[in-house]
């Protein structure tokens, strides 16, 4: 079996990834880094994101105020000496990314540009017109390329960690042209393969979003950290799932029900004034507007379409010049896939699968509690985004985590053992074998990989969506059940070395079941309702039981076992959520 | 509107039966269906050879750039509808070898891209203490438009000269290069130079401008040849009547 050999291995090629491996490059030249990523870096889903970055830069904002939004925003399950971080490293990472050549939009005197977003207080948004994870990603991608130490194995699929006693050495990838399989030796591994919002039908998320990293390390025996967290955002387009960013909130967009009325008044989330109001009505943070969706939509106050219950967003009074300015991507996206023009139109919108505050369990520095491996970006749980994450915090998550993880990584890498031990090294020859002897040998047909993709997305998005109650996750823990054991039954029409892509969605697919695994046993395991995670049958947020956070292992047994960790908190005492005041 | 509708698709798998083939696949018509929609039907309910990339399905990943009846276009971002009634013929992107079925090999522009230098080059880089590099809207207007290529490689597939000569930079990696040329915070515009200056660079292009016609984010990359073609045209003469100044 052929070897390759790096000091550090970054494992996806999205913006944490990237700004890793330049961290890796620029902390030790002599350190050789490769960064094996399933699609060509500038593919990543980073270059969806669309709004802004947060870092707090004007004279009236301050590090403290950026924390508390986000403590705030995710109630109050963030560790907090996770954010002061976060906040204290975010303007460095942002004004380092101007230096890369990010096309920040800037003021007339040529200064840094801010927008609002949801539940901040103050105006920290940085933003690239609404293209901002598009121009970060290649940004990164185009500075990365300066660096000789770091080496590409653009669309190599990573199949799994390869660890022993304790300590990562490395993983087995198929180079997906070819289908050969390679160990990647490594002394470091971070891993940066992005979220699973895959595990529902409805995502904002792109089909690549299958959640590897976080299946590679729960496999591994490593926690999976409040994974019950999965955000709505509250606008995506009804029949695509393609995200309206809240930037057209940020500039004064409203949202109205069937009769016109901007419903969120009614949720506890302020009073409308024509021109946007911070941490009020729609600035509100994303878990209560997709939340106050569903309030609509029982009250039969939603808009029937042929794709379903839609709410509309309006941003006709902003005028043309403003959204050719500012949100330019969104008009083309409406027009192109919604054959609207929000200029003069309604937007029909209606809350998506948009992201996992959950991930593999890290501290401050990405480190992982398997030796040599570490995590950053949405894979990661650090975690600054608790049971919320606020808009726009997660392009700066990526850049601050991914710089630290990259910088901790090189130090591991200078501790670690020079060769990795037989043991790694028969896991990799395992894994071949199951692949290119067990899935690529034809078979009789059973059923096809999309089936139990499907039933999954179906189940997750029926039993542990918005809204959770006990009933409906216990069903949605068999069905996941039954659907490991029918995976076994599956088989692919396509027996080709050559760029199969059958048989990495057959590979994606085990990661989403995995990832799905986690998410419905920790939604279980959390009797309360706190940001994200709303149980029917326990409506309160339970500061006495579950203050904490939920690690899910996978036990000897095979079976997720969820357990407790307290949330550490500094400064800000648990407290009320208030918006609209 | 029909039921359904008929794509003729590429298929091509190297260590089978040698020669591609065109085979034909009837999938339920949806008005709201791109051609993407109709291929990972395929896939998921008939025949799970098909082989393709896709990822953001919302035209800005750049990953599903096919042929689709004889034009380069994003198919995730390309409706059915006036294809009607097909069938519709969807291919690989013309002029890049075919590693299977639609999918081809995009290795030759990423070693492009990197030798064109895309990155902020400096003789002194300021640290970040002392704040962002000023930038007027105006200022960046005058690089904005080719910093918002998707490298979906929809030029490189338009674009005759590439076909005939594969040795030319192409017209994404060369808007690319004007991307930082043109932009107030660099200053590398004479090491990209060298790159862009050869026979292979700018020079092979003969401005048929097929590449800014399939641009989907109206990049221009033929307006960034021309108009590097012109300033390396008058650097040269100034270069001739200002002593010590090289081209």
């Amino acid at each position: 079996m052929e070897t390759v050999h790096h000091d550090v291995l970054v494992i996806g090629g999205g913006g944490a990834g990237l700004r890793a491996a330049i961290a890796v490059a620029e902390a030790d030249p002599r350190l050789t880094v490769g960064v094996a990523s399933k699609v060509y870096p500038m593919r990543s889903h980073t270059v969806s994101a669309e709004g802004g970055a947060a870092a707090a830069i004007r004279p009236e904002d301050s590090l403290d105020e950026h924390a508390y939004d986000t403590i705030s925003g995710g109630d109050w399950l963030c560790d907090q000496d996770a954010v002061e971080v976060f906040v204290q490293e975010a303007p460095e990472e942002m004004l380092r990314l101007e230096h890369w050549g990010c096309p920040w939009s800037r003021n007339p005197d040529g200064r840094i540009a801010t927008r609002p977003f949801g539940g901040m207080k103050l105006e920290r948004t940085w933003y690239a017109a609404d293209k901002t994870g598009f121009h970060l990603l290649h940004t990164l991608y185009q500075t990365s390329l300066r660096f000789p130490s770091i080496s590409f194995h653009d669309e190599w699929f990573v199949v799994d960690l390869l660890v022993d006693e304790g300590r990562c050495h490395g993983a087995v990838a198929i180079e997906l042209a070819s289908g050969k399989i390679v160990a990647l030796i490594a002394r470091s591994v971070v891993l940066c393969t992005g979220g699973g919002g895959r595990v529902y039908p409805f995502t904002t998320n792109a089909n690549i979003k299958t959640g590897d990293g976080m299946a590679f390390a729960y496999r591994a025996g490593v926690p999976l950290k409040d994974m019950e967290f999965v955000q709505y955002h509250p606008t995506g387009l009804p029949f695509t799932g393609i995200l309206i960013t809240e930037a057209t909130r940020g500039e004064g967009g409203w949202l109205v029900n069937k009769g016109g009325y901007r419903y969120l008044q009614d949720y506890d989330l302020g009073t409308p004034e024509p021109g946007p109001v911070k941490r009020s009505m729609e600035l509100g943070p994303r878990d209560r507007l997709s939340q106050a969706f569903v309030g609509e939509e029982e009250k039969g106050r939603t808009v029937t379409t042929q794709w379903g219950e839609v709410v509309h967003l309006d941003i006709r009074h902003l005028g043309e010049k403003l959204i050719d300015e500012r949100l330019p991507f969104v008009r083309e996206l409406c027009r192109k896939y919604q054959k609207i023009d929000p200029v003069r139109e309604l937007i029909p919108v209606r809350p998506v699968v948009h992201y996992m505050m959950g991930g593999v369990h890290t501290d401050l520095d990405g480190a992982t509690p398997v030796a040599g491996l570490f995590a950053a970006g949405e894979v990661a749980c650090v975690s600054i985004n608790g049971a919320n994450r606020l808009g726009s915090n997660s392009l700066t998550e990526l850049l601050v985590f991914g710089a630290r993880a990259g910088k901790r990584a090189v130090q591991e890498a200078e501790d670690a053992p020079d060769r990795p031990p037989d043991a790694a090294l028969t896991q990799a020859l395992d894994l071949e074998r199951q692949i290119h002897g067990n899935l690529l040998r034809p078979a009789e047909k059973g059923e096809r990989v999309a089936t139990i993709r499907d039933e999954m997305q179906a189940s997750l998005e029926a039993h542990a969506g918005i809204y959770r109650e006990e009933e409906g996750l216990t069903t949605a823990r068999d069905k996941l059940r039954e659907l490991r054991d029918r995976m076994a039954g599956v088989t692919l029409d396509d027996t080709s070395l050559t760029f199969n892509t059958e048989l990495l969605h057959y590979l994606e697919v085990r990661n989403l079941l995995d990832v799905a695994e986690a998410v419905v046993h920790s939604a279980l395991n959390r009797e309360e309702s706190r940001g994200s995670h709303q149980r029917r049958d326990f409506p309160e947020r339970d500061d006495d039981r579950f203050l904490a956070h939920s690690l899910v292992r996978r036990s000897s047994e095979g079976e997720p076992e969820v357990e407790l960790l307290p949330v550490t908190i500094t400064r800000w005492e648990p407290a009320e959520r208030v918006y609209g005041k | 509107m029909p039921d359904t509708v008929k794509l003729e698709v590429f298929r091509y798998r190297p260590e089978g039966e040698g020669a591609p083939v065109y085979e034909t696949f009837e999938v339920p018509y949806r008005d709201e269906w791109m051609v993407l929609d109709a291929l990972n039907h395929i896939k998921d309910h008939q025949d799970g050879t098909l082989s393709y990339r896709w990822a953001c399905r919302m035209g800005v990943c750049g990953s599903c750039g096919m042929t689709v009846n004889g034009e380069p276009v994003l198919t995730c971002a390309t409706y059915l509808e006036p294809f009607l009634p097909g069938p519709i013929r969807v291919e690989p992107l013309h002029g890049f070898p075919v590693i299977r079925d639609l999918v081809g090999d995009l290795e030759d522009f990423v070693e492009k891209l990197q030798r064109v230098k895309p990155w902020i080059i400096r003789e002194e880089e300021k640290p970040t203490s002392e704040g962002e590099y000023l930038q007027t809207p105006e200022e960046m207007d005058a690089y904005k438009r080719y910093s918002m290529c998707i490298n979906c490689m929809l030029c490189y597939a338009a674009c005759p000269i590439y076909e005939l000569e594969p040795g030319f930079i192409g017209p994404a990696a060369i808007a690319l290069a004007q991307r930082y040329n043109l932009d107030s915070r660099d200053e590398g515009a004479r090491e990209r130079h060298e790159v862009l200056a050869e026979h292979e660079g700018v020079w092979s292009c003969t401005f048929v401008g097929e590449c800014s016609i399939v641009c989907p984010k109206d990049v221009d990359p033929a307006g960034a040849i021309q108009r590097y073609k012109v300033d390396a045209t008058l650097d040269f003469f100034r270069s001739l009547v200002t002593p010590g100044r090289s081209p």
